[in-house]
Formats: structure tokens, sequence, C-alpha cells
């Protein structure tokens, strides 16, 4: 009755390199490249204060006569910036790599929200039935009836109304509950799904006729053996929330203007669009594109190389 | 299909009246308009007067159904920001957003769905595999972006199209309309694009799997064998069967076109609705939100309705009425 114990560390890494995913993944030329940019982006992100050339946030570093040059293979370019600078002297490489961190921060804190909620709202949907399935699902209907966008847009909007003079903290919050409360509803839906297959089966069943607790079933039982769609839909979430984050942020209603993300950089570069200086917006663009397109095309290989109908 | 309608009808009603009552909870949260009111210096009496006239002694659900009243009529009261009538307000806004979304759709369909018939008949060729390939890039591209991309190159560098602003109008009636001047047309370009990109490569995605999937059936097998040139298999049996899903989706896609519009606004400074909205959220300016709304609520139920309605005229199969129970 007990669940079986956890493979030790070393057996479940032999395991994983012996197993069809690795295999895939080895044979897969767009699933690693696409992992070679998406962990160079994590890694500049992440260690950003330690391998970012300048710090944009310093301001007693900044300086004013070095604003608004050029890429440094431009003419007029400094070499000192490789990617040239912003309005206020700003190095754009290392404020791209600064951005990059919060923008992930975002998308990660959000989609494990709402992993967490939808997947236990998919649990107890499928496994109470009745009455409080009914309400969760309507719910999911309504939720999916309307873009997720103007959710998060709404959300975002109560947040300030309720908190007008919200301090960062509380702003970042409010921001990461917004997406996640949008994001929810697939997980809610896939897991009920796989949930309402899983309880009928043997292994439920015996559970149930020697006395195990509901929940213990539930969370031992059940959980493991629906989390695999759930993973998938998580891969391809953090690049949607990533960018949520960046359009709510553009719009100005994202992160709050001291920490600026990829998309608060893309705003402030869109002013200076028509002064020719294109290199403010279009860089952090293209971070935000490959970050964006590198999980995306991971998420769609991990979706087939866990399918074992595509085998 | 009576039932039916009816049940879909009980349904909308349900979610109108859910976002009317999360519309109404919004606004404790800006503060006692009483207080706003008056001012500092008021006696308790007058304050409860006021309280009084403006209802809101009144208990929690006749309040919320005044306030339903009230929205029925188009009345949301008065923008915190601006200090005028909100429907006013909207209703200004309102002609260049639907004629931004609906130069989009008609950019999305007109385009989608021959590029996506194309790229399933000539599945494997260079041509389609291009298109393939671009419509990912357009799935994945945030919509901010292509309208940065596509000011950058033909605005700033081309200098062909203007990129912010409706241009000259023309009002007809209280509707402005900007499908009537040059000028008017050549704004319309650059964010009408923008809009549909997302549309566009999903409609030609769709459509695409959705041939390819047709194709295979046996009818268009049969079709063959009858000797039917292939322009009648293609175009008289599959595509009709494949437009049952566009259907939908493009439907639903229509109110989300009105969502995104928000987005496109902002970077072309188009005087829509959503730009309205934006402006509210920021400053939160609770009534203008509240209006959009159930706005924006009304029109996705009222699409989706209609999408369901097309289902009957489009697939007979559905009119047939099912045997009791289950549906």
């Amino acid at each position: 009755m007990s669940s079986p114990a956890i493979p030790s560390a070393p057996g479940a890494l032999a395991r994983f390199f012996d197993g069809d995913v690795w295999y895939s993944f080895k044979n897969s030329p767009m699933a690693i490249v696409a992992a070679v940019i998406a962990a160079l982006c994590v890694f500049l992100a992440v260690f950003a204060p330690w391998v970012a050339p300048h710090n944009p946030f310093d301001m007693a570093a900044l300086n004013l006569s070095d604003a608004r040059l050029p890429p440094a293979w431009v003419e007029g370019g400094s070499r000192k910036y490789l990617l040239g600078t912003d309005d206020q002297g700003r190095d754009i490489l290392s404020a791209i790599m600064y951005g990059a961190r919060i923008s992930l921060f975002v998308g990660v804190a959000s989609v494990l929200v709402s992993m967490i909620v939808g997947v236990g709202l998919g649990l107890l949907s499928g496994f109470a039935g009745g009455k409080i399935d009914a309400l969760i699902m309507r719910v999911c209907d309504v939720m999916l009836s309307f873009p997720s966008l103007l959710v998060a847009l709404l959300i975002d909007g109560v947040g300030r109304a309720i908190f007008p003079n919200a301090h960062d903290t509380l702003a970042f919050g409010v921001l990461i509950v917004a997406i996640s409360l949008t994001g929810w509803v697939q997980y809610a839906r896939t897991v009920r799904g796989s949930t309402l297959v899983e309880r009928n089966r043997e292994y439920v069943q015996a559970a149930r006729v020697i006395g195990v607790k509901p929940s213990r079933i539930m969370f031992k039982h059940v959980l493991p053996n629906v989390m695999g769609p759930v993973l998938v839909l998580a891969t391809i979430h953090v690049a949607a929330a990533i960018l949520t984050e960046a359009t709510l942020s553009f719009l100005g209603v994202g992160v709050p203007p001291t920490s600026p993300s990829l998309g608060t950089l893309i705003r402030i570069g869109n002013d200076f669009l028509f002064s020719g200086e294109w290199w403010i917006t279009i860089f952090p663009g293209v971070m935000l594109i490959l970050i964006a397109l590198s999980v995306n095309l991971l998420g769609d290989w991990l979706r087939d190389a866990l399918n074992p109908r595509l085998r | 299909m009576l039932a039916f309608i009816l049940r879909r009808l009980a349904q909308a009603l349900v979610v109108m009246l859910s976002v009317a009552f999360i519309a109404f909870m919004l606004f404790p949260y800006v503060g006692d308009p009483v207080a706003s009111m008056l001012g500092q210096d008021a006696t308790p009496e007058q304050r409860e007067a006021l309280r009084a006239e403006l209802g809101l002694d009144q208990p929690f659900p006749l309040q919320f159904a005044h306030f339903v009243g009230n929205a029925l009529q188009g009345d949301f009261g008065l923008s915190l920001r601006q200090g005028r009538k909100v429907s006013v307000l909207i209703a200004e806004r309102l002609p260049a957003t639907l004629e931004l979304s609906l130069a989009a759709a008609v950019i999305a369909l007109l385009v989608g769905i021959p590029l996506g018939v194309y790229a399933a008949l000539r599945r494997g060729t260079f041509s389609s595999q291009v298109a393939m390939t671009a419509s990912l890039l357009g799935v994945s591209l945030p919509t901010f972006l292509i309208g940065i991309l596509l000011i950058l190159v033909f605005s700033v560098q081309l200098k062909w199209l203007p990129s912010f602003g409706r241009g000259d109008t023309v009002s007809l009636g209280g509707w402005t309309t900007g499908l009537l001047t040059l000028d008017g047309w050549k704004h319309m370009i650059l964010p009408a694009i923008t809009l549909s990109v997302f549309q566009l490569a999903l409609i030609l995605r769709l459509v695409r799997a959705e041939m390819l999937e047709v194709l295979r059936t046996d009818y268009i097998k049969f079709a063959r064998a009858r000797g039917l040139p292939n322009r009648a298999v293609y175009f008289g049996h599959a595509l009709k069967n494949t437009l049952v899903p566009v259907i939908t989706i493009t439907g639903l896609q229509l109110g989300a076109l009105i969502a995104f519009a928000i987005i496109t606004e902002t970077v072309f400074q188009w005087p829509g609705m959503g730009l309205l909205f934006i402006q509210a959220v920021q400053f939160a300016d609770v009534p203008v939100m509240a209006a959009y709304l159930c706005l924006v609520a009304l029109i996705f139920v009222i699409v989706n309705l209609v999408v369901d309605l097309l289902y009957f005229a489009v697939d007979p199969r559905l009119r047939i009425e099912k045997p009791a129970g289950g549906h």
C-alpha cells in the first residue's frame, strides 16, 4: 500500500539517459538548438549580476554623455557598450540581462502558481464529481470564453484599484496573480480529464477498498499519474506567461518601473524609434522572441516525446 | 434546437450577470463617493441625506439591481479621470475599435483561408513550408513587437505610411469613420495588419490541418472515384467541411480581436476603446473599466451565440433533433 520507494538520484539519472526522452532529444536537431538557446538565455538572466558588463541600476556609474550610443558595429558606437546605450546612458546588453531576469522570474512564478491552483482544482473536480465538478468546470468555461490578456488586465486593474499606492513587492504579487489566474484553467481541465480516467483504475479501487483516505489517494496515488501532460503544459505556459508579462509591461501596467522587464525596456525604447535609435527597442525585442520561441519549440518537442502514440 | 438556443441564452445571461457583478464589486475600492462629493466639512446629516439620495443606504442586492438597471440603459456614471459621462466616452471610441477589428478580421480571413488551403494542397513544397514557418512566427511573436517592427520599416525607414492616429475622419451621424478618406485608409493599413497577424497565422494553420484531415476521408476518395475534377473535389467538397471549425475559431477570435486591439491601439495611438481602457487601468478609473468590461463581455456573448447558431446553418447534421437524453 505504501508508494514505491523513490529511486535514488544516480539510478534515476542513468535511467533518464537510457530512456526514450533522451533518445528523442538526441535525434531532434530542432530540440537541441532550442535547448541551447533557452539555456543560454536562462544563464544570462539568472547570473546577470555576475556576467553583465555593467550594472544598469547603479546611478553613480551612469554617464549621460554616453547616452544613446549606437551598437558597437555601427558608426559612432563604442566598444564599451556592445549593443549601445539608452537615453540615460545605460548599457543595453546589461539592461537586457537584468530585464530577462525579471521576465523569467515573473513567468516562472506565475506558471508555478497557476499550476498549483489548476492541478488542485482539477484533481478535486475529477475526484469529487457532482456539483463541485460542475461548478469548477462552469467557471473554467467562462474563463476560457475571455482572452487571457483581458482577464490579466482586469485583475491587474482591480489590484491597482484596491492598492492604489502599492509598493514594488505588492505590485509584483498582483502581476503574478493576474497572470496565473488566467492560466490555471488549462491545467484544471487536463488534470480533471486524466483524473476521471485514473480514478476507475484498479489501483485506486484497491486503495479505496483497503481504506486509504480519499485525500491520500488523491495526492499520493492519482497525482503522480496525471503529471505528465501537466509538465508539457507548464513548459509551453512559461513562454506564454513571459509574453503576457511583456505585453502588460509594454502597456504600462506590468512590473513596477523601478525593476524594468523586457516589456518595459521595449516600451521605453518605443519612444526613441522615431529619432532613429532603433537599438533601444529592437534588442530587448529580439531577446524576448528568442526566449519565447526556444521555450515553445522545447515544449512542442516534449509533447511529442512524451506522447506514446507518436512513438 | 429551441431548447438548445434557450439553454445558450440562459448561459449567456449568467455570464453577463457575473461580469456585471465583478464590475459592480470594483466600485467600493475607489473610495467613498459621499466623502469626495461633499468634502471635509459636511455635517453627518448632509452625508446621510446624500447617501440616501445616491441609494447607498439600501441593502446590497438592491444596490446591485440598481447598477444593473443603469447598466442596461448604458449609464455607468462619470469617468473619475475625465469627469465626463462614461457612455459618451465609449460611444466616441467605439467606431475606431470596431473599424480596426473588422479590417483585421477581413485581412485574416481573406489571406489566411486561401494560404491554408494552398499549404494543405501543396504540402511539402517550398512555398508551403515558407508559409508554415512564417505562421509559426506569427503565432509566437507578441503583437506589440510586430507593430513596432512595422513602424520601424514602413514609417521610420521607408516613410511610406503614417504610424499613429486615425488620420482624417468623416462623421456620419455620430459615427466617425476613417473608411471614407484616403488618409483614413493609409492610417488603417499598419494597425490592421498588426492586429491581423496572429489571427491570420492561426486561421492558416487551422485551415491547413482541417483540410489535410478532410482530404483523407472516404467521401473525398469517392468523389475522386466518380471522376470529379480536382477543383470540384477541393472547393466543392473538401473546403465546405473544413470551414465548420474555422467558423468557430474565427468567431471566437473576433472577440479576441477586440481585446487584442488594446495592444495595437497602444502601439499606434489609435483612439479606440482599448486605449481608453488601458488608461483607465493605469489610473484605476473604475467606472470606465466597468463599462468597458460589460461591453466587451456583451460582444463576446453575442459572438458566441451567433457562432452557435451558425453551426446549425453550416452543419445539417445538427438540425436533426437527437433522441432524448445526452447532448
